[in-house]
């Protein structure tokens, strides 16, 4: 009750709750001789002709009034209701849901520390802990990386082997705790360095190039320079990124948008920011150990599944040169 | 005995007003015992419910209890069909075939419900017959109020209030034993291990029963049911209800058996005041119909024996209409009134909502599908150029038995689930499953946005459980990236 913006409402409340609860009292006591004439009509006509006539009250009713006026007041005495007064019990809904928080943590916690101290290998070949990882993942991932983590347009799949921050399970479990933002500046931060947009039309042809995808080789060729100037700087000489910057590999068949030339001249020109919210706080250290150990498991992770699942996986879902030929 | 209905003061005129208390202490009524026709159709009815009641819950069925109703694992069983919380339309149901029987059964006979079968009569009529066999009859009842605590006395009430309370506490115990498997209940109880809840209501029902049926009685028809109320606005000139002939009975008065009372200008009321004594409510019945009245009938016992006695015919009381009493209709006309579009329609209503209930009930699968879309991920693109949307799909199993499911989509050309024909799932009984699908269909096979599939689950051991179950399949916008 501190949202009060002054101390007179308070008083102002109590004082009208107390004064109508034992005014009811006094009322009810004062008419404690009450009388009425039998045949009497209570003067309230329905329907054009229906009249009530006054009826006696049953003489229990008036003791359950009384009933009412001495709960209303240890009410009043143990919880939250004369203005400020907190009441005995000192009850809040927020303390409620904090103690519910608290019981929770305290049954469950013990199952999550289990999990913290051992190697995330190791926890990513438990089942139990894999089941607990999926209903994890199910409640705060999926929304963005989807039900079965193949993600969505933006949101980057977690079951191919193809990381932007790094595949390590310890990498994982930071891009899970820390959060990431990945920054792609418009024009690699300088559009003269780049030409323009007639340069950005060269840069992407090369791009395209790198992954195999149908190009003009001569704008592609004009491009390769560009990109060596000014986008290697993250992607790299050879255009296969940088886990530690975030910076997508641009040779492989897996992209986050669109492989079409107009998509990647548009994202040349006016740049992208992407990001992984942080957990740390949210989900604490032992969920976040779970998750990174569920997220390595499905089979992307670097050296933890065989080779050849993890290419097929690789494949599957991205954009790629065939959305071009279909259009 | 003269009741008390300062309601009907007015009709004398209100010229002498005398006051009163506007608080009405309450005159303990002392029923009198009853015994013919209807009193009989109200113990069979006693008989009925209370043996359903007390029994059922101790019968076995397919190893489990046969009515149970499982709050923690929500699960309500009720002898071979298993209800989940999704089945939550069967209730409705049910209480909307209560509430048009009772429309029905009121329109055309009053209010049957509170004299025959209400829980409040039918305990009430448990706890007076008790008391009766401790206290002994009316006349000795008042007396045994009027005397100063005696030993005797309080060896009686001492009695009476024992035994109404171990059946209260049985009849609380029963009430838990539809929720909690009642010979679990019983080990419970006699290890003291019950939990808090089951001890809340075991107490909670116990002694509502015990201050309902021993104390409370009419108060409650008179001050606390709403249906007592609200069956009144059901009534119309052709209900039959329990009617008092005035035109037979009056003038009335007290005279001999011998008395040619006819030619002695009375009517057939001796005024020996049965009808008032053996009343429930304490009305006198021949002041018309009451909102009191609970339509229990026993003044027409009551009254149907002294006219026996007095050789006069039968039925100074009975069940009549308001119409049959202006019009002097006899049964027949009476019975030929009864028809009509109210009871018709009502009628019909009732009927048909039963038959589409009990179609409903015997025709569902055993079993349970939730399509869930991802909300984000509408869909992806794979190399091949084919069109993938996830889905999660839960299963639950209502049977009481494990079983196998098909899965399959349609709805849309070349739409399949993993490239397969089919998957399947095995779920153990009265459990549920959740799995991970992705659906495929290449573009051409639909429209950019949403198009219509349906999964089909079919029972691998019988085709005819089957459930089609209808779902969105997103096609992406050609242009977007």
């Amino acid at each position: 009750m501190s949202d009060f913006v002054s101390g007179f409402w308070s008083t102002y409340i109590s004082v009208l709750v107390l004064v109508s609860v034992i005014g009811c009292g006094v009322f009810l006591w004062t008419q404690g001789n009450a009388k009425f004439a039998p045949g009497e009509k209570t003067h309230h006509v329905w329907d054009e002709t229906l009249e009530e006539y006054s009826n006696p009250l049953p003489n229990w009713w008036r003791w359950m009034f009384y009933i009412t006026v001495v709960f209303s007041l240890g009410y009043l005495a143990v919880y939250p209701g004369l203005g400020s007064y907190v009441g005995q019990f000192s009850w809040s809904s927020h303390g409620q849901y904090d103690k519910e928080i608290a019981d929770a943590k305290a049954k469950y916690d013990p199952i999550y520390d289990a999990f913290k101290k051992q190697d995330i290998r190791m926890v990513a070949a438990d089942p139990k802990a894999r089941e607990m990882g999926r209903s994890l993942f199910l409640t705060y991932c999926a929304q963005c990386h989807g039900s079965n983590a193949k993600g969505a347009r933006g949101y980057p799949n977690l079951t191919d082997n193809d990381w932007l921050w790094g595949g390590e399970p310890v990498q994982i479990k930071t891009s899970i705790m820390e959060g990431r933002i990945g920054v792609m500046p418009p024009y690699g931060g300088n559009p003269d360095a780049v030409g323009g947009p007639t340069g950005a039309k060269e840069v992407a042809n090369y791009v395209r190039s790198l992954s195999g995808l149908p190009n003009d080789s001569i704008l592609a060729a004009k491009g390769m320079e560009k990109f060596k100037l000014v986008c290697s700087v993250c992607h790299g000489l050879e255009g296969k990124g940088n886990p530690a910057l975030g910076a997508p590999n641009l040779t492989d068949k897996v992209w986050l948008f669109s492989s079409r030339e107009d998509a990647i001249i548009d994202i040349i020109t006016k740049g992208r920011t992407m990001q992984m919210p942080a957990h740390k706080d949210f989900l604490g250290e032992a969920k976040a150990h779970i998750l990174a150990a569920y997220v390595y498991g499905l089979g992307g992770g670097v050296s933890a599944a065989p080779a050849a699942p993890a290419t097929t996986n690789a494949t599957i879902n991205a954009t790629t040169a065939t959305v071009n030929a279909n259009q | 005995m003269s009741q008390s209905a300062p309601n009907l003061g007015s009709r004398n005129g209100s010229e002498n007003v005398v006051e009163q208390s506007l608080y009405e202490a309450r005159k303990k009524i002392h029923i009198r015992a009853v015994t013919g026709l209807f009193s009989n159709w109200r113990w069979a009815f006693v008989w009925l419910t209370q043996l359903v009641f007390y029994g059922l819950c101790w019968l076995p069925w397919n190893g489990r209890q046969a009515v149970l109703f499982d709050l923690v694992e929500r699960k309500f069983y009720i002898f071979g069909l298993i209800f989940w919380p999704q089945d939550i339309i069967y209730l409705a149901v049910l209480l909307i075939i209560s509430a048009y029987s009772l429309f029905l059964f009121t329109a055309i006979g009053g209010r049957l419900f509170c004299g025959y079968a209400c829980p409040q009569t039918v305990y009430s009529e448990i706890f007076i017959w008790i008391e009766r066999k401790i206290e002994g009859e009316r006349n000795a009842r008042m007396k045994l109020d009027r005397q100063a605590m005696n030993p005797r006395k309080f060896a009686l009430k001492f009695a009476k209030h024992s035994i109404w309370l171990v059946f209260a506490l049985w009849t609380g115990f029963t009430f838990v034993g539809y929720f909690t498997p009642i010979k679990m209940l019983a080990t419970e109880v006699l290890e003291f291990s019950l939990g808090p809840w089951e001890v809340f209501w075991l107490l909670f029902y116990g002694f509502a029963t015990y201050g309902n049926a021993g104390y409370m009685r009419e108060q409650v028809c008179k001050y606390m049911c709403p249906y007592a109320r609200f069956q009144g606005v059901m009534f119309d000139p052709d209900t039959l209800i329990v009617t008092y002939d005035e035109e037979r009975g009056e003038p009335r008065g007290s005279r001999s058996k011998k008395l040619d009372h006819k030619s002695a200008g009375k009517g057939d009321c001796i005024d020996c005041g049965i009808c008032v004594q053996v009343c429930p409510t304490g009305i006198d019945i021949r002041q018309g119909l009451q909102y009191e009245c609970i339509g229990c009938s026993a003044c027409i016992d009551g009254c149907d024996q002294v006219m026996d006695k007095m050789n006069y015919p039968r039925g100074l009381i009975r069940y009549s209409t308001e119409h049959a009493m202006q019009e002097k209709w006899g049964r027949k006309e009476i019975l030929a009134h009864l028809v009509r579009p109210r009871v018709i329609v009502y009628g019909l209503l009732l009927a048909v909502i039963i038959i589409a209930a009990a179609y409903g009930i015997a025709t569902r699968t055993p079993f349970k599908v939730d399509v869930i879309r991802d909300r984000n991920s509408l869909s992806r693109e794979d190399e091949n150029g084919m069109i993938e949307n996830s889905f999660r799909l839960r299963i639950m199993n209502v049977s009481e038995a494990s079983r196998t499911y098909a899965v399959s989509v349609s709805g849309m050309d070349r739409v399949d689930i993993l490239h397969q024909p089919s998957i399947q799932i095995e779920v153990p009984a009265m459990k549920a499953e959740t799995i991970s699908l992705e659906v495929y269909a290449p573009p051409e096979s639909g429209m950019p946005g949403a198009n219509r599939i349906y999964f089909n689950v079919k029972a691998v051991d019988d085709e005819k459980i089957a459930v089609h179950e209808k779902a969105s399949f997103i096609m992406p916008q050609s242009a977007r990236y």
